[in-house]
C-alpha cells in the first residue's frame, strides 16, 4: 500500500486512541475532584494531568492559575492545544478524510459521525452540562472506531497500521499516567509509601486503575486490598491487562510482524526486544531501580519504535 | 409554472399536458403527503453529511469557522428524460466525442484541419491552450480525451420544439459523476416503490466502466496496467469524487508526493518499496502535472512525469493538451469537425455563437448585450460571464467595456430558454433551470452510462446551474415508456 496512506491510517488510530485517553484522565480527575479533599491536592491533580501530556507551559501562557474548569476547557475543546480532545478528534477525522477510500464505509462513517456529533456537543453546551457523561461518550465512540475497524476491515496491511497507531500511542499513554501518578505519591517511587492517609491512598489508586478501566479487573487478579506495588505490576507487566504496557508491545510486535519483510526489520527489532524485557522482568526490579527512570526509558524506546515505523514504512526517502 | 418545463408541455393544471414520460411520476408525487416530502429532503440531507459527500469551498469558512465544506442541494424530484430521446442523443455523444479526439490527435500530428482552412491557424496555435510539447506525441488507441464531459441543454428550437443544444464540452478534467452515483443511490435508499413502478435505467456500473476504459488506454510497456486516481489532496473541491472513484475501482489514490520518477519510469511510494505506476487517471489540470515541464512552483504533480509520458512509459487520462478542444473560441467548429473527420451530419445541435474577435459578431453583440450571454473563452465555472436579459444597466456597461478591452476572449450566444424542472425550493414546488452533464468514456471504444448528472439553478430564473454558484443536482432517469 501507498506510504502515505499507511501514515494517514496510523495516525487516525493514534489520535482516536489520545482522545480516549483524554477523556479517561479528565473523567477520572473530574470524579476525583467531587470527593472530599484539601485545594492543595485536588490543584495536585489538575496540575498532574498537565504534566501528564506535557503541557504545562503551554496551559500557564493561556490561562495561568490553575483551576478545574480551565483545565477541562483547554483539555477538551481548546483548539489551540494539540491535544485537546478536539484536536485529536480533528486530527484523526482529517487523516481519516485523506484515505477515506482505504476505509470501509462503516470506518470512515463513524469518524465523520464522530466529528460531527462532537461540534453539536460543544456547540450546544452538553459537554459543560454533563462533563462525565461527554467523557463517557468520547470513550465510547473510540470503543466503537475500534470495534468498527477490527470487525469490518480487510486483514490486511492496513488493518495492521491501525492497530500499530492504537497500540503505540495507548503504551505511550498509560506509561505517561503511571508515571505522573506514582511521582504525585513521592519525588520517585521505589516500592513503598509513606505517611499518607490509608483512605486517600485507597482513592489515588483506585482513581488510576479506574482511569484504565482497571479497578474491577484489580480485584479480580489480586484478590486484596490495593497495593500500588499491585497497581504498577498490572498496568506495566501483566500481558492480559488490554492497557498495559506489556499488552500493548504484544500488539505492537504482532502487527510490525505482519507488516515488515527483509527491507525492514529494524523496528520489528527494536520492539521485539523491548517486549522480551517486559515478558521477564519483574515489578520488585523495576521499582529497586526506580519507577521514574524505568518509565523515562520506556517512553524514549517506544518513541524510537514509532520513528523507525515512520522511516521503514510511512515517510521513506 | 415556466413557459418550457420538462414535466409540463403547457399548463400545470391541465393534466393532459403532463409529458407523458412524467405521467406516472406526477400520479405518484400528488398523493404524497407534503409534510412526509420535507422529512425525506431532510433524512437526505443527514446521511450526505453522514457519509461526508460534501465540496470545498475555496476562501469559505461555516459559521462555526470550523471547515469549508458543502453539502451540493440534493433535488427529490427526479429529472426523466424518455428513452429514445436519449437513444438519438448516445449517438450524437459518440459522433462528438469521437470527432473531438481526431480533432486532438489531428492538431498535434498533421493539422490537416488547419491546412484545410477550416480553422484559422493563429486560433489554435495562440490559443493557452495549445500544448507545443504534445506535438508528435502518440497516445493509447488516438484517444486524448478518455473522459468526457459534455453539457447539454434542452431549448425550444425557431419551431418551438423541445430540442438539445452542446453547451460546452469538458475535456479536461470534468467533475460530478460521484453525485450522478450518489444521488441515485439516495433516490433507491429514500423512494425504493418508485423504482418498482418505473423501468429506470441503472447507472451504477459507472466506475466499471471507467476502469475497463481506463486499463485500456495503458501504455505498450504492460499488458496488466497498474491504474492509479491522482488528485491534488483532500482540500481540493472535488476530492470526496477523487477518493470515491479510487475507492470504487480499486485503486489507489495518489497524491503528487506518493509518486516519482526514475529512468523514465514512473513510480510511487508504498510501504514494501517502489512500485511501477502505468495509468494515471489525473485529476490535476495541466499546469500541475510537472514543475520541469509546466509551473516550476506546483507540488501537485511529479518531476519527470512529462519525459515517462513522452517515452510512452506512462498514460496520462486525460491526455495533455485537450484543453485545446474545448476551449470556447474553438466550439464554433465542431460541427464542422464532425464533417471533416467522420464525414457525417452533426447529430446534437450547437448552440449559434459569436466570435467577438470577429468584427461584424464584436458589433453585434454590443448592440445585443442585454439579450446575450457573453462568455470568456477559457473561463470555467459560471465565473466571467454576462447573462444579458439578467444583468443590470450598470453591469451591462461594465461588462461592455470589459469586451471592448479584450475581444478575442469571449464569445456570445442567444440566451436560449434552457428548460426548467419542478423542484423543491423554500415556498413548495417551483420551476429552476436544469442542465445535464452526460460522461462519455473512450479506450477502445466509446462507451457511457445512460444519462449523466442533472444540475439545477436553484436561484428563481437564473441560469447559472454551478454548484460553486448555488447550484443543486437531481437525479437523471432514462425512461422506458
Amino acid at each position: 500500500m501507498l506510504s502515505r496512506t499507511a501514515d494517514h491510517l496510523f495516525w487516525m488510530s493514534r489520535y482516536t486512541e489520545r482522545a480516549e485517553n483524554t477523556a479517561r484522565l479528565l473523567d477520572v480527575n473530574y470524579q476525583t475532584s467531587l470527593l472530599p479533599q484539601s485545594a492543595e491536592v485536588a490543584q495536585q491533580g489538575w496540575q498532574g494531568l498537565l504534566s501528564i501530556s506535557e503541557l504545562l507551559p503551554s496551559y500557564q501562557a493561556l490561562y495561568g492559575d490553575i483551576t478545574p474548569e480551565r483545565v477541562m476547557e483547554f483539555m477538551v475543546k481548546d483548539e489551540n492545544n494539540p491535544s485537546s480532545i478536539i484536536s485529536c478528534l480533528r486530527a484523526a477525522r482529517e487523516n481519516a478524510r485523506a484515505v477515506r477510500g482505504s476505509l470501509t464505509t462503516e470506518v470512515w462513517e463513524t469518524q465523520n459521525q464522530t466529528w460531527l456529533e462532537l461540534n453539536r456537543m460543544l456547540k450546544s453546551g452538553a459537554f459543560e452540562r454533563d462533563p462525565g457523561q461527554f467523557f463517557e461518550w468520547v470513550k465510547f465512540r473510540s470503543h466503537l472506531s475500534r470495534g468498527v475497524t477490527v470487525g469490518t476491515m480487510l486483514m490486511d496491511e492496513a488493518l495492521h497500521f491501525m492497530r500499530l497507531g492504537t497500540f503505540l500511542e495507548r503504551a505511550d499513554n498509560t506509561a505517561r499516567l503511571v508515571d505522573v501518578k506514582f511521582h504525585a505519591v513521592e519525588h520517585d517511587f521505589f516500592g513503598q509509601t509513606q505517611g499518607k492517609e490509608q483512605d486517600h491512598d485507597f482513592y489515588h489508586w483506585s482513581a488510576i486503575l479506574r482511569s484504565v478501566s482497571g479497578f474491577e479487573i484489580y480485584r479480580k487478579v489480586y484478590r486484596d486490598v490495593i497495593q500500588p506495588e499491585r497497581v504498577a505490576e498490572l498496568l506495566i507487566l501483566r500481558a492480559d491487562m488490554p492497557r498495559s504496557l506489556h499488552a500493548c508491545l504484544n500488539e505492537v510486535v504482532s502487527n510490525i510482524a505482519m507488516v515488515s519483510d527483509d527491507r525492514s526489520r529494524e523496528s520489528y527489532r527494536r520492539a521485539g526486544k523491548l517486549c522480551a524485557e517486559m515478558e521477564f522482568s519483574r515489578i520488585e526490579e523495576i521499582l529497586a531501580n526506580g519507577l521514574h527512570a524505568y518509565l523515562t526509558q520506556f517512553l524514549d524506546r517506544v518513541n524510537e519504535i514509532g520513528a523507525s515505523i515512520s522511516r521503514e514504512f510511512l515517510v521513506p526517502n | 409554472m415556466h413557459k418550457f418545463d420538462e414535466m409540463y408541455a403547457q399548463l400545470p393544471s391541465v393534466d393532459s399536458a403532463v409529458r407523458p414520460h412524467y405521467r406516472n411520476y406526477l400520479d405518484w408525487l400528488k398523493r404524497q403527503d407534503p409534510q412526509a416530502m420535507h422529512g425525506r429532503r431532510e433524512e437526505a440531507e443527514m446521511i450526505f453529511r453522514r457519509v461526508g459527500i460534501t465540496f470545498a469551498v475555496y476562501g469559505d469558512k461555516d459559521e462555526d469557522g470550523s471547515g469549508t465544506e458543502r453539502l451540493i442541494p440534493f433535488d427529490l424530484i427526479p429529472r426523466i428524460i424518455p428513452a429514445h430521446e436519449w437513444r438519438d442523443m448516445q449517438k450524437g455523444l459518440v459522433q462528438r466525442v469521437t470527432a473531438l479526439n481526431r480533432f486532438i490527435h489531428d492538431i498535434y500530428h498533421d493539422q490537416e484541419i488547419l491546412k484545410a482552412g477550416i480553422i484559422p491557424r493563429e486560433q489554435v496555435l495562440n490559443n493557452a491552450q495549445f500544448r507545443p510539447e504534445m506535438m508528435g506525441v502518440d497516445v493509447p488507441n488516438g484517444v486524448y480525451s478518455n473522459i468526457s464531459g459534455i453539457d447539454i441543454v434542452r431549448a425550444p428550437n425557431a419551431k418551438g420544439e423541445g430540442e438539445y443544444y452542446v453547451l460546452e464540452d469538458n475535456l479536461r478534467v470534468p467533475s460530478g459523476v460521484s453525485y450522478m452515483l450518489e444521488d441515485r443511490k439516495m433516490m433507491m435508499r429514500l423512494f425504493p416503490e418508485l423504482f418498482s413502478q418505473h423501468r429506470v435505467a441503472p447507472v451504477a456500473h459507472y466506475p466499471d466502466l471507467l476502469l475497463e476504459t481506463l486499463r485500456a488506454s495503458g501504455p505498450s510497456t504492460t499488458d496488466n496496467p497498474t491504474v492509479v486516481v491522482l488528485t491534488p489532496g483532500m482540500y481540493n473541491s472535488a476530492y470526496f469524487e477523487h477518493a470515491f472513484l479510487a475507492q470504487q475501482m480499486g485503486v489507489e489514490l495518489v497524491e503528487g508526493q506518493d509518486l516519482f520518477v526514475k529512468d523514465s519510469f514512473v513510480y510511487m511510494r508504498t510501504t514494501r518499496g517502489p512500485k511501477r505506476v502505468d495509468v494515471i487517471y489525473r485529476r490535476v489540470d495541466d499546469d500541475f502535472l510537472d514543475p520541469r515541464v509546466f509551473r516550476p512552483t506546483s507540488t501537485l504533480g511529479c518531476a519527470g512525469l512529462m519525459d515517462a509520458y513522452r517515452a510512452g512509459h506512462v498514460s496520462i487520462c486525460n491526455a495533455v493538451g485537450t484543453g485545446i478542444a474545448d476551449d470556447k473560441s474553438i466550439y464554433p467548429y465542431v460541427p464542422q469537425m464532425i464533417e471533416f473527420y467522420l464525414g457525417e451530419k452533426p447529430i446534437l445541435n450547437n448552440v449559434p455563437t459569436f466570435q467577438c474577435r470577429k468584427k461584424e459578431d464584436l458589433d453585434y453583440t454590443l448592440a445585443n448585450l442585454d439579450k446575450l450571454v457573453v462568455k470568456e473563452v477559457h473561463g470555467a465555472g459560471g465565473y466571467g460571464m454576462l447573462v444579458g436579459p439578467a444583468a443590470t444597466k450598470a453591469e451591462i456597461e461594465e461588462f461592455r467595456q470589459v469586451l471592448i478591452a479584450k475581444p478575442e476572449g469571449y464569445i456570445s450566444q442567444p440566451t436560449l430558454s434552457l428548460s426548467s424542472c419542478p423542484t423543491y425550493v423554500e415556498s413548495g414546488i417551483a420551476p429552476r433551470h436544469i442542465d445535464l452533464r452526460p460522461f462519455v468514456l473512450s479506450g477502445k471504444h466509446v462507451q457511457m452510462v445512460p444519462g449523466g448528472l442533472t444540475r439545477v439553478a436553484l436561484k428563481e430564473g437564473s441560469l447559472v446551474v454551478n454548484s460553486s454558484q448555488g447550484g443543486g443536482t437531481k437525479d437523471t432517469w432514462i425512461l422506458e415508456v
